[in-house]
């Protein structure tokens, strides 16, 4: 890491296409042009997954079946799939409390998924972490955080490990870059702007993306943030190369793709870091409980108009002749959705038939890595059953 | 050191002031016997430090530790605020960029949320920081990543990802530095699980405990007083490293004749205070078995109970105030342990319970210093 830091320029790479001047979704010479019909198939297919997953977890929440907090990812799942898709399987992925699509997206099973909403021993965290702790070492993705905000620091500790791996222990010469997500509520948490100038100032390779849903709970974003309208202003301030994806092109992941994914090659490349403005929106509520008295019913079904999974399927089973791939049959689109169902189905299955963690072997276990006498005045800690994802 | 004998029963009956009695209970004693608590624990090492005549200040035994620790091991790195060009807010780092270059004792600006959660992402992508708190008090701003991301990953992980940070800096008054910057954070943070803290009182204790914090795959806290930074101590050219979890009997006597008269439990500066009040209270006769925790979590409450079965009374040193301290604490985990053999109610020194005061008599008389020790030790013995 230098200890001086460069001053970049922060304007956006030259191979990103402008925010205004837009390219049609799936375009000749755009990315996603590039890629075979399987790949677009297996996204259409990861957002069905997660909204069926969603779907279900608000009816498992409603039969008090998974507790405390639940934030749905219905309306945004075009984010998370759309730039994972620009990852390796070696970058450090984090994220926030809304966090069950990132983390199917990542390549978790919805069998550890639900069951750790569940509060299941088979979860990803064995029950312990919950709706907002989805952690999965295999697939790198480094938690759920819950705190907003909280997670902006980590990201850009799990790019400077990246880097100092590389750099001063020649571990590697894989280039790599952390994707950070956060909601537009966390653009007034401090703890953001201190990452981002950590990150700007040691040239970490952390991709900031603001998932941008234009409400923080109930607070819509102009109601609490300056610069609502220009939010690359405040990258700019860190030296942050910044990217816009407006609603239009966050609600396509063909577009969102073509946009994101030459960003983030770019900062892979400059090992510099990043931040995305991205444009989307969730059709549910804050949370579980959230009455939705903040907006109207019309806006919402505005944005559904426009719906991800919607655009893709129409993309993928259009023929070339309405600019669509002609790659999906309608009736095999109708077997894509009852395999999305049965996987969910059974996923809930596995998690009501898992047990629940053992307080005896599980209570006291994961708390401490070195166990050792006198840590607690209670009763001493244990290491508890293996991590079911290890 | 020779193991107890068990053959101090009612050596205090000769102290006024007490029934041993139970009221109502004629001849049932207050106090178990000795043989359905044998003597058996006898973790003070004081005689196993290895003698030395090589005397270096607590700043350069830091320094040391840290440096032979990123010599060994590469994943570790320092960073904080001044720690590399300015070489050390209090120069503990000093020389430490020249040897290790600038990719792994980094200058932080003065961001400590930010640099904090920087070290638990880079810990738990595989590195081992090593995080300079200016001060502790400055810790509070990052208190959500070092009480909420620090001690609570491994387990909201369900074990997947531990948080190997070692945060280390000043902690306590003295300097006459105000309110805001003579925190002593043992009390806050030792109320958390997930984190070991360790608090050495003299350069030996901070070099082997560093070396054994930067080792550990938990999340050390590791707390330092600006005002101990250039005493001199014996620290060995030699490897060697101070196990967590195992008190150093600073004073008293487990091997003779005489049990001493009060058990005396400190950790941190305040062990410094507690000798001089140990050296006042040997003019007068009174001998006391000093114990130096050096670690807060895990707490030796073994070796304390075992000083107590020979002195039967207690007096806890902390410079935290005392309203839920570390000294609260020991208390509990004695009478909970070891009820049956206290002869006079435990007593605790703290700092007084108020903001930390400027004016140089004013935070004299607000720490926990030699005349508050001598008299809390009086008194249990019925001489106050």
């Amino acid at each position: 890491m230098p200890q001086t830091p460069t001053v970049p320029a922060a304007k956006p790479p030259s191979s990103q296409p402008s925010a205004n001047g837009r390219t049609p979704a799936g375009a000749a010479d755009s990315p996603s042009s590039r890629l075979p019909n399987e790949t677009l198939i297996s996204w259409l297919r990861m957002m069905l997954l997660i909204r069926e997953f969603e779907v279900r977890c608000a009816q498992a929440y409603q039969q008090a079946k998974i507790g405390g907090f639940c934030h749905l990812y219905i309306g945004q799942e075009a984010c998370a799939v759309g730039t994972l898709a620009a990852t390796v399987k070696d970058d450090p992925v984090i994220t926030a409390y809304r966090d069950h699509g990132h983390a199917l997206a990542r390549g978790m099973s919805a069998r550890a998924c639900m069951a750790e909403m569940f509060g299941k021993i088979t979860g990803c965290a064995k029950g312990k972490g919950g709706s907002m702790h989805m952690f999965d070492r295999p697939n790198q993705l480094y938690g759920g955080h819950g705190i907003v905000g909280a997670q902006t620091p980590l990201g850009a500790g799990l790019a400077f490990a990246t880097k100092y791996k590389r750099e001063v222990m020649k571990e590697t010469d894989q280039k790599l870059i952390c994707l950070c997500y956060l909601g537009d509520g966390a653009l007034n948490q401090g703890a953001l702007h201190e990452a981002m100038n950590l990150a700007g100032l040691y040239s970490l390779p952390v991709i900031y993306i603001v998932e941008n849903n234009r409400y923080s709970m109930g607070t819509a974003i102009e109601r609490g943030t300056t610069m609502a309208h220009n939010l690359l202003a405040k990258s700019a301030a860190y030296g942050i190369e910044g990217l816009k994806i407006d609603e239009d092109d966050g609600m396509n992941i063909l577009r969102l793709y073509d946009l994101f994914k030459p960003f983030a090659d770019h900062c892979r490349e400059t090992q510099r870091p990043g931040f995305v403005d991205l444009h989307t929106y969730r059709y549910q509520g804050h949370s579980m409980s959230d009455p939705q008295k903040y907006r109207t019913k019309e806006e919402v079904d505005k944005v559904k108009e426009k719906d991800s999974i919607d655009l893709l399927a129409k993309h993928l089973m259009d023929g070339p002749d309405k600019g669509g791939r002609g790659a999906l049959s309608e009736q095999q689109f109708i077997e894509l959705q009852k395999s999305v169902k049965d996987e969910v189905r059974d996923a809930v299955q596995f998690a009501e038939e898992s047990p629940a963690p053992d307080p005896e072997t599980e209570l006291y276990s994961d708390v401490y890595v070195n166990i050792q006498p006198n840590l607690s005045p209670i009763r001493d800690y244990v290491h508890g059953v293996k991590n079911p994802l290890l | 050191m020779a193991t107890g004998t068990g053959k101090r029963l009612w050596v205090y009956h000769r102290r006024p002031g007490r029934n041993r009695e139970v009221p109502g209970f004629p001849g049932l004693s207050a106090r178990k016997r000795d043989d359905e608590h044998p003597m058996t624990t006898l973790a003070p090492d004081a005689h196993q430090i290895i003698p030395t005549d090589r005397e270096i200040t607590f700043r350069e035994a830091l320094r040391e530790a840290m440096s032979e620790e990123m010599r060994r091991d590469i994943r570790i790195f320092l960073m904080g605020e001044e720690v590399a060009q300015y070489q050390g807010a209090y120069k503990v780092s000093q020389g430490m960029l020249d040897e290790f270059g600038p990719e792994r004792v980094i200058d932080a600006p003065i961001s400590e949320n930010g640099f904090a959660g920087l070290a638990v992402g880079a810990a738990m992508n595989g590195l081992r920081p090593i995080i300079e708190f200016m001060s502790w008090s400055f810790s509070l701003v990052a208190a959500d990543q070092i009480l909420n991301n620090v001690p609570k990953m491994l387990y909201m992980s369900g074990g997947q990802w531990g948080c190997p940070v070692v945060f280390r800096g000043n902690n306590g008054a003295g300097g006459q530095l105000g309110s805001t910057h003579s925190w002593t954070v043992e009390a806050l943070y030792s109320n958390v699980p997930g984190l070991k803290i360790a608090i050495p009182s003299n350069p030996y204790d901070a070099k082997g405990l560093l070396k054994t914090a930067i080792r550990d795959d938990d999340p050390v806290f590791f707390l330092e007083s600006e005002r101990m930074l250039s005493d001199k101590g014996p620290v060995p050219a030699e490897e060697y490293t101070i196990p967590f979890g195992q008190a150093a009997l600073r004073a008293g006597d487990w091997s003779g004749e005489r049990n001493s008269d009060c058990t005396l439990v400190s950790f941190g500066r305040p062990v410094n205070f507690c000798l001089e009040a140990a050296a006042e209270l040997a003019k007068e006769d009174i001998r006391v078995d000093l114990l130096d925790m050096r670690t807060i979590r895990p707490l030796d409450i073994d070796s304390i109970v075992e000083s107590l079965k020979r002195t039967g009374r207690i007096v806890v040193v902390d410079q935290s105030w005392p309203f839920a301290s570390v000294a609260s604490e020991v208390i509990t985990q004695v009478c909970e342990r070891a009820f049956d053999y206290l002869d006079h109610q435990p007593l605790r020194v703290n700092t007084d319970d108020v903001p930390t005061p400027y004016a140089k008599n004013l935070e004299a008389a607000y720490l926990p210093h030699k005349g508050k020790i001598i008299a809390a030790v009086k008194k249990t013995l019925n001489l106050l």
